[in-house]
């Protein structure tokens, strides 16, 4: 396959970035889309230009490092699957391809297509957690959880922390990305004692990062490689009004 | 020279923890704020120590080099975490895992390190259950529980087939909190580069910020390691894309004795190489193995569809060679035996490097909706990659490297060699032998980091003087401007070819010559090979950029020279280990029917390796391994 990719060129995140043309022969259909991206900068190298910088790692879709907006959608074309799992059997010979960072407030560009997502990590610092000191826990079935919840706890338990949700919004509203983890924790019950403190301090910290609110129009679902519901962003708000309305 | 004492507790194997736990020197909570504590990496081992320590009062200075400490590959295990609870009431017990794995590990591990593992798993899930961490339950809302590979018994605890998600978030959290409340200074993208002793004592560490280029500094009372494994010096692995060997390679450098590096796991359950593009392996969990069978043509050169090859044609290889264990043989077992199919010429898949794993007789037994829930990722994971559907079709597999048993020497407080270094989980060689059994990796990484350091962090603390250091000790001077250097020699040689083509060639040479099986003259080959790509690499490599902004070629590039030189350590290793075990496998040294002939009267021990200088042999000492309680034999899955 022959492909012409049009890439975001950015030096650092105080200098202006621009799209830069690239062709590029001999594509596989069978190369994932990061391999793609490796042929690129192997001829880059080697030529003495400077290689395209994205962030990536596991390259098996769970680690939640990759990203990229590919043709305006996150993660690309394929439904529930990252970008390193994305192959390149999904496009066709001759295509123009796009690729971008994440576009959000909280997301500032650092090079390239690398964003720096730590306003996330800040988020969980809030509440993203159960607070249970390591040492003698109650015994693992001392409490038992019916099966619904506790798959339903794992569903949302599933997010990467990857952003898609923040980067397909228009309003830049990492409402999924924090109701999923109130979700997980509040489907348990061991996240109960703690559960509307946590949401209050989560939504707080959130608004802080500079993210925008949720307007529903779902597209956070519909980008989310996980296939995490936007039911959780209602049970959050309504966790978030009980709080607020009842004190925590 | 290296001292070796591994610190073994005296007293009754069942008793030795306690007792040790009960006669560990300890850390008043008071002046444990006084100690500040370096954790390098954030995956199980790392994250739970972080935490727990921070916990316990210790000041915490953590580091990672991804974006988040979510991102350690810990996060991709798939399949589950052992633990000796016995909730199936199928007979297990702490002795049994205790067996299990001394047995898996082919009688390379140290035993007391092994009881104590067993010991501790218990606790693990109650802790991780604490935790949140959404574990399958049954419908009566008590924990489910699967079988693995090596075992007799169902004592995997699994989280879909995301368990090392699941564990490793649980980590991230309780690191969070901690973080949250000030007790962790973390610090994203930034990478350990090298080791700081001052007076025989670690005392610090050298970092590059992968943002701003910036060469630091860090001063601690104790330093500890859990950088992970080196499966990446095959290039093409089940690791992600950053694992390497630098952090741990670079102690050694700084006199840390390095163990048995030659123990590789190679995982029998991957999916194939599809092409010279690839750039990694994916990994197909090993439960898959519960309910997939797993076959290959009986003839030669049999390129008919899967479908059109009748029962009576097929040789379900492992169900016929070790009837009792079946499709569930240990990973280094089902691994080989894979190879040897393939290498006969019956491998399915247009490189013929692949076997089936069959689920139509499942799909039969209990519904394609049965299978799809204990399974559904990993199926959808399959026909993403693949482009095939193994609800249809079965599913082609083959071995990759996967995990390394070996890593840098501990004693049983998980101090390296160096007074004040210490290395947790993958890491560090302790528990898994020559072999590592499925789902255990999880166990000890957790059990390292949640209940082991937390106890020997403070009676090494407790027990030593530790004179005050800070970064303007001439010592950290000197590292920062040996690791500054390092980088400005890589930016200066302007040759041809790039990092990732070295590492390419070099994993290519290491899985021809060092990989699933090794011969006396592969590994001489490699150890003449090894040093002429080295040479080439210093003389050649092009990174662009520079040095004060993020440049991941010139992070690669760094990876790379250390794989360089340790990929020789790796074939000395494997070259005088003159037996076969786990997964180090000479083909001098086999039974007649094909396995493993281990030889204890002379290699029943851990060979600990000792830097003596750039391109020098290293020097090989030994800690002779002693076996009490489990009786040293064959090992036998038939």
């Amino acid at each position: 396959m022959k492909l012409n990719l049009k890439i975001w060129r950015q030096q650092n995140a105080g200098t202006e970035g621009k799209v830069v043309d690239y062709m590029l022969d001999d594509v596989s259909p069978d190369m994932s889309f990061l391999e793609m991206l490796d042929i690129l900068n192997e001829k880059l190298i080697v030529k003495g230009d400077e290689p395209v910088a994205f962030d990536h790692d596991c390259r098996e879709g769970i680690c939640g490092a990759c990203s990229l907006m590919i043709n305006g959608v996150p993660h690309g074309p394929e439904k529930a699957t990252t970008t390193c799992q994305l192959h390149m059997r999904k496009f066709h010979d001759g295509e123009e391809i796009t690729i971008e960072p994440w576009r959000a407030n909280a997301f500032p560009v650092i090079k390239d297509l690398v964003v720096d997502r730590s306003s996330f990590d800040r988020i969980i610092q809030k509440g993203g957690f159960i607070s249970a000191s390591t040492g003698n826990a109650p015994d693992g079935n001392a409490i038992p959880i019916s099966k619904i919840d506790a798959d339903l706890a794992m569903d949302n338990a599933a997010c990467i922390g990857c952003g898609a949700c923040v980067a397909a919004c228009k309003n830049g509203s990492a409402s999924l990305f924090v109701s999923a983890k109130v979700a997980h924790l509040g489907y348990l019950p061991q996240g109960q004692p703690e559960r509307f403190r946590r949401v209050i301090a989560m939504v707080d910290q959130m608004d802080t990062e500079g993210f925008g609110s949720c307007s529903n129009t779902y597209d956070c679902e519909a980008a989310c490689p996980k296939g995490i519901s936007v039911r959780n962003i209602a049970r959050m708000n309504r966790d978030y009004l009980k709080a607020n309305l009842f004190g925590v | 020279m290296l001292n070796l004492d591994s610190k073994i507790p005296a007293g009754a194997i069942t008793e030795k923890w306690d007792k040790h736990r009960a006669e560990m020197k300890l850390v008043n909570p008071a002046n444990k704020r006084k100690y500040t504590v370096i954790v390098v990496g954030t995956g199980l081992a790392g994250g739970a120590a972080a935490a727990s320590l921070a916990e316990l009062g210790y000041k915490v200075e953590c580091f990672t080099f991804h974006d988040s400490p979510r991102r350690a590959h810990s996060i991709a295990a798939q399949g589950g975490i052992n633990a000796a609870k016995n909730y199936q009431n199928d007979g297990d017990s702490i002795w049994r895992l205790f067996y299990d794995t001394v047995k898996g590990g082919d009688f390379r591990a140290r035993e007391a390190n092994v009881y104590r593992l067993a010991q501790v798993s218990v606790n693990i899930i109650d802790q991780c259950v604490a935790q949140g961490v959404p574990f399958a339950r049954e419908y009566g809302g008590y924990l489910g529980n699967r079988s693995f590979g090596g075992a007799q018994v169902s004592r995997t605890f699994y989280a879909k087939g995301q368990t090392g998600q699941q564990l490793l978030l649980g980590a991230y959290s309780a690191l969070s909190r901690q973080i949250g409340a000030g007790t962790v200074n973390m610090h994203n993208r930034k990478e350990m580069l090298d080791l700081v002793i001052v007076d025989g004592q670690a005392r610090g560490i050298v970092t590059r910020d992968l943002v701003s280029g910036k060469i630091e500094s860090f001063a601690a009372d104790a330093v500890i390691l859990a950088t992970g494994g080196y499966a990446n010096v095959f290039y093409l692995s089940t690791n992600a894309k950053a694992c390497n060997v630098t952090s741990i390679y670079r102690a050694h450098k700084k006199g840390a004795g390095l163990a048995n590096p030659c123990y590789t796991q190679i995982h029998p359950t991957c999916i194939p190489v599809s092409g010279d593009h690839q750039s990694k392996l994916t990994l197909m969990s090993e439960s898959l193995r519960n309910d997939g069978r797993i076959w290959v043509p009986k003839s030669k050169g049999d390129k008919r569809a899967a479908q059109d090859i009748p029962e009576s044609e097929r040789d379900y290889y492992l169900e016929r060679k070790y009837p009792s264990f079946g499709n569930l043989s240990p990973r280094d077992i089902a691994s080989r035996a894979a190879k040897e199919a393939c290498d006969e010429g019956r491998g399915v898949g247009h490189s013929g490097f692949g076997v089936y794993l069959d689920f139509a007789d499942s799909i039969h037994r209990l519904s394609e909706a049965t299978i799809a829930e204990r399974y559904g990722n990993l199926f959808e994971m399959y026909e993403r990659i693949t482009g095939e559907n193994p609800y249809k079709t079965p599913m082609r597999i083959y071995p990759a490297p996967h995990y390394t048993m070996g890593g840098l020497w501990v004693d049983y407080n998980l101090m390296s060699t160096i007074p004040g270094l210490h290395v947790l989980g993958e890491a560090n060689f302790s528990d898994h032998g020559a072999n590592r059994l499925g789902a255990s990796a999880l166990m000890q990484g957790l059990a390292d980091g949640y209940f082991v350091i937390p106890y020997t962090l403070g009676h090494y603390l407790a027990s030593n003087k530790l004179d005050k250091v800070t970064t303007e000790h001439p010592e950290f001077k000197k590292v920062e401007e040996e690791v500054t250097n390092q980088t400005k020699r890589f930016l200066s040689i302007n040759g041809k070819r790039s990092t990732n083509s070295f590492h390419r060639e070099l994993g290519l040479l290491m899985w021809d010559k060092c990989g699933m099986a090794r011969t006396e003259k592969s590994l001489k080959e490699a150890l003449q090979r090894i040093p002429e790509l080295r040479e080439e690499f210093w003389k050649n490599v092009r990174v662009s950029g520079s040095g004060e902004e993020l440049n991941q070629s010139l992070e690669h590039a760094g990876r790379v020279a250390d794989f360089l030189e340790f990929a020789e350590l790796m074939c000395y290793d494997a070259l005088e280990r003159e037996e076969s075990c786990g997964g180090h496998f000479r083909s001098e040294y086999q039974t007649e029917d094909g396995e493993a002939l281990r030889n204890d009267a002379k290699f029943c021990h851990a060979a600990v390796w000792e830097y003596d200088g750039y391109g020098k042999k290293p020097i090989r000492h030994k800690e002779e391994l002693t076996f009490d309680n489990v009786h040293l034999a064959t090992r036998s899955y038939k």
